[in-house]
């Protein structure tokens, strides 16, 4: 299959060793993988902010980007779910309708693509780690992927999956409501934060970077010994 | 900015600091969740259950003048008097004047967060009566002077010592830590007010069309003593109370229960059929029944956030709600806390002033999947931002998004700007931006790295 990839723009700019690794697993598995370089953000910061017209914008810009695309992957449930469920409402009742659901029905979160559509829950990955899952809850509650990657993860050899407290309680990230409400955000990641921490895992995985930018950012504030990775980071392991 | 925002923010901004009050509102709820899984688990399936209760509430909302009209009739029919108050203000003066009329003295009330909404307690003590809560609860909350912290546990965030301090102060009991005996201390002192009232209020979970019933649900039985045993019964009712028919409470009643408190059932569910009757023993000699609107037409008039008026108060949401367990109820500074809060807030009383609680939400939907009657509480936050950057749109804001847009647009500056970003975020974290200092104060940033993804893309796959 030819896969279009979705790498948001943060990943683009401050994680891209995600984006690469979500590459390196689709193409181990035999696909042909472009970038597409027109491709910036979803346009998920304004739409959440209530500006819808300049999210509009943007959605209209990512249904050019990706026309034509067999797939879209992308490594982040939030901004899948951005073009999955939010680029529709959006664009509803305008001319580009239809397009959205179209790119809509061809977009995928990374772990999702693979389980649910290529139906691949081992790629071969070896991780001899303990590892902790965090569901970012746009994955978990607008996507509803919550197996997919525990399959996935559990097919890597010699990794350990330890399943921690408040296991589906919000990271506290929410965009730039963690900067604008930055007490609650900070509240929320400790409950979080702390959970996973008392796992006694080495990493805390997530298929949502945005979740591990917070988490990943407090657990180092607090000096706490569990590193964030990506899951694809993981599954990009084969040595 | 607007004072309710600015009193949010600092409330908010100590109660999520305090560790100590955070841990004991988590352990309060400890036993709400198994209890709820427990109970959800003896549905034969939750979900289809969610869907029954959901369609129960829509088919009335839906059709809201004609359901209203057939109660009403039932209600009248069955010797009850129905007051309609468009407003706050309309529901106070019914009140007062049923007082005035019938010579009242002493009221007692149960739980009624509709009470809240029109401040009814205030009013009825300005005019000269003695009104005194009934529930355990919120009799606690009348007695330290602060409003529920959560609308169905509206003091859970008071200790047990507080409690029994404030009966010493108040009541002159001896201190002691035995919850059964604060109950009872409660129990003795409010027996005497039953029968002394001459008015007992109360509010009304749902409103049966074809019975012209009045469905009310507690755990305490204090309810149904407020409704009985004083000579004139008031409820107060939102006008969305309504369902259709009685066989709709099949579903509702235990799905409140179980959503709300962790319960199979709460302990009292009874259906009040207007005044005593002739021949019959006992009940109130008049029962009135006050029907607001208070801006619910206006949340009607919105196919879009309508299903706000589905809520039955069972408190889900808020028992979930990672928002309220980490600033706790009183910091919202509204009648209704948490997400249902946060939603019809700005209906109630004005976007621009309450906006900032659909702000005050990471948007984990947490909420929407824990409402039995699936309103789509995180979804309608993103409506009301979007409402409300219609309506008065921040300079900030615009700024910053058409900014952003303008950048975005460009992949080239994207790019450009991003590799300037890069390379500076040493030098950035350092200095006072607003937002992003913000978050550095509590958290770090990944080290930047040399070349960003669309750049090593480029030079692999050239
Ligand atoms: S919005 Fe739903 S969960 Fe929240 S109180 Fe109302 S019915 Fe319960």
């Amino acid at each position: 299959m030819r896969v279009s990839l979705f790498v948001p723009c943060f990943v683009d700019q401050l994680t891209p060793q995600v984006g690469l690794a979500t590459a390196k697993v689709l193409k181990r598995l035999g696909h042909e993988v472009e970038f597409r370089s027109a491709q910036t953000c979803c346009g998920q910061p304004s739409f959440n902010s209530g500006q819808w017209d300049v999210a509009r914008e943007a959605a209209i810009r990512a249904l050019e980007v990706f026309r034509g695309a067999e797939v879209v992957v992308g490594p982040s449930g939030s901004c899948v779910a951005m073009m999955r469920n939010f680029y529709p409402e959006l664009l509803k009742g305008t001319s580009h309708a239809a397009e959205a659901d179209d790119l809509a029905a061809r977009t995928f979160e990374f772990s999702e693509f693979l389980v649910k559509k290529l139906g691949v829950t081992d790629v071969g990955a070896k991780f001899a780690k303990k590892v902790t899952y965090h569901d970012g809850c746009h994955a978990l509650r607008e996507l509803r992927l919550k197996e997919e990657p525990r399959q996935l993860l559990r097919a890597v050899k010699g990794l350990e999956l330890i399943e921690s407290e408040e296991g589906e309680t919000c990271c506290g990230f929410g965009g730039l409501f963690s900067a604008k409400f930055p007490m609650i955000s900070t509240a929320m990641v400790q409950v979080k934060g702390g959970a996973l921490a008392r796992t006694g895992a080495d990493y805390v995985v997530s298929s949502d970077p945005s979740c591990l930018l917070q988490i990943g950012g407090w657990l180092s504030r607090e000096g706490k010994p569990i590193l964030p990775l990506h899951i694809a980071e993981v599954l990009a392991h084969d040595a | 900015m607007d004072d309710s925002k600015a009193i949010f923010l600092k409330d908010a901004t100590v109660n999520a600091a305090d560790g100590d009050q955070r841990a004991f509102i988590r352990k309060a709820l400890g036993g709400y969740y198994t209890n709820r899984d427990l109970q959800k688990a003896r549905y034969r399936d939750w979900e289809r259950a969610r869907d029954a209760a959901s369609m129960a509430k829509w088919s009335a909302v839906n059709d809201l003048a004609n359901v209203l009209e057939k109660f009403v009739g039932n209600f009248e029919r069955n010797g009850g008097v129905v007051h309609w108050a468009r407003d706050a203000a309309e529901a106070r003066a019914i009140i007062l004047k049923i007082a005035e009329d019938n010579q009242a003295k002493a009221i007692v009330k149960s739980k009624c967060m509709t009470s809240e909404e029109i401040h009814l307690n205030d009013a009825l003590e300005k005019a000269g009566f003695g009104v005194v809560e009934s529930d355990l609860g919120e009799f606690i909350q009348q007695l330290r002077g602060e409003a529920p912290y959560h609308f169905v546990f509206p003091c859970m965030h008071v200790k047990r010592e507080a409690i029994s301090e404030l009966f010493t102060k108040h009541l002159g009991t001896a201190p002691t830590d035995s919850p059964e005996e604060l109950t009872m201390i409660a129990r003795r002192h409010l027996r005497q007010l039953y029968v002394d009232a001459d008015i007992g209020i109360t509010g009304a979970n749902f409103l049966i069309a074809e019975t012209g019933q009045i469905s009310i649900t507690e755990n305490e039985g204090n309810a149904r003593l407020t409704a009985a045993l004083p000579r004139i019964h008031i409820a107060l009712s939102g006008i969305e109370k309504v369902v259709n028919h009685l066989d709709d409470l099949s579903v509702l009643l235990p799905m409140l229960a179980t959503a709300g408190a962790g319960q199979p059932m709460t302990c009292y569910n009874t259906l009040y059929s207007g005044p005593r009757k002739k021949g019959e023993c006992d009940g109130p000699e008049q029962f009135h029944l006050v029907l607001l609107d208070n801006a619910r037409t206006r949340i009607l008039a919105d196919p879009e956030q309508r299903d706000a008026l589905h809520c039955i108060r069972c408190g889900a949401c808020l028992n979930v709600c990672p928002i309220f367990k980490n600033i706790g109820g009183l910091a919202y500074g509204t009648t209704y806390q948490g997400p249902i809060g946060s939603v019809i807030t700005p209906h109630l009383r004005g976007l621009k002033q309450w906006n900032h609680l659909s702000g005050a939400s990471s948007l984990c939907g947490a909420c929407t999947d824990a409402c039995p009657v699936r309103i789509d509480l995180h979804h309608h936050l993103l409506h009301n931002r979007r409402n409300a950057t219609k309506e008065s749109p921040t300079l900030f804001d615009q700024v910053f998004h058409h900014g952003f847009n303008f950048v975005i647009k460009r992949p080239w500056l994207f790019a450009t700007g991003g590799r300037i970003f890069r390379a500076t975020l040493p030098l950035l974290q350092k200095l006072p931006i607003p937002y992003m200092g913000a978050w550095m104060k509590t958290r770090d940033l990944p080290k930047a790295p040399a070349q960003s993804f669309r750049d090593q893309w480029k030079n692999q796959n050239v």
